[in-house]
């Protein structure tokens, strides 16, 4: 496919922060749907986002047991984004950094998030049409 | 002339590091570049009627192009129709396209 590009983005902001979070996601999807190839280097709290525990939760204030409530969880979305990319022909490859992990005993992930360093994000920098650094602020 | 993507998801009302941002977007257009600011999130704040836009009118004037993401106004009410001249509204495409095409791209 002669259009198919690699694309690498960086996230460092942890679950419920940053509307940030939201909008790398919308351009995951983006470029998901075009059959792009995409990495994904999480780095500091990001490396929650795919925890794979995260549940659902009742709400008291809304008068709402779990499923009723719904709440969306973050790892359904990086999950729903890997089988987006998929489906479009593409892939999307998740690293959370190592010690980031560690430091956060965050160490179960969802199926298609694996434990990396920050050389990692180099090489995939190099071999990417475009990197995208998201720091916190 | 190099391109360039900066996005900017803040608003200059919250930290003055914004207006630090526009200075760069400004320079780099001044400086013979093609340069793309995406406002998104809290940063189409200044593109509301009537808010007063500070540096962001000097980067119009600079001939960088200031786009306003459709979701991010959408969101905070902001009619795309009464956007300020220099100021249009574009899908998040825009940022994926100006990636693939390898801008240097800063996420201010």
């Amino acid at each position: 496919m002669k259009d198919k590009k690699t694309l690498t983005f960086s996230i460092m902001d942890g679950p419920y922060e940053q509307a940030r979070t939201v909008t790398v996601f919308r351009l995951l999807d983006n470029a998901a749907r075009r059959g792009y190839n995409l990495n994904v280097f999480a780095y500091e709290g990001a490396v929650n986002l795919p925890f794979s525990k995260q549940s659902k939760h009742p709400n008291a204030v809304h008068g709402h047991d779990a499923a009723e409530e719904d709440h969306p969880l973050p790892k359904d979305w990086v999950a729903s984004l890997i089988q987006t990319a998929k489906k479009h022909g593409g892939a999307l490859d998740w690293i959370n950094c190592g010690l980031c992990v560690d430091e956060r005993g965050a160490h179960e992930a969802i199926d298609g998030c694996r434990r990396g360093t920050p050389g990692d994000l180099w090489n995939w920098a190099q071999q990417s049409d475009n990197t995208l650094i998201v720091g916190t602020r | 002339m190099e391109k360039y993507l900066l996005i900017e998801s803040r608003d200059p009302y919250e930290t003055r590091e914004v207006e630090n941002n526009y200075a760069l977007a400004s320079s780099l257009a001044t400086a013979g570049n093609d340069v793309t600011l995406f406002l998104v999130q809290n940063g189409v704040l200044p593109a509301r009627k009537g808010a007063k836009l500070n540096g962001l009118q000097e980067v119009i004037n600079s001939g960088v192009h200031v786009l306003g993401d459709e979701f991010s106004l959408r969101e905070r009410g902001i009619a795309m129709d009464t956007l300020p001249k220099g100021i249009r509204a574009a899908p998040i495409d825009v940022v994926v396209d100006q990636l693939a095409e390898g801008r240097k791209a800063i996420w201010l």
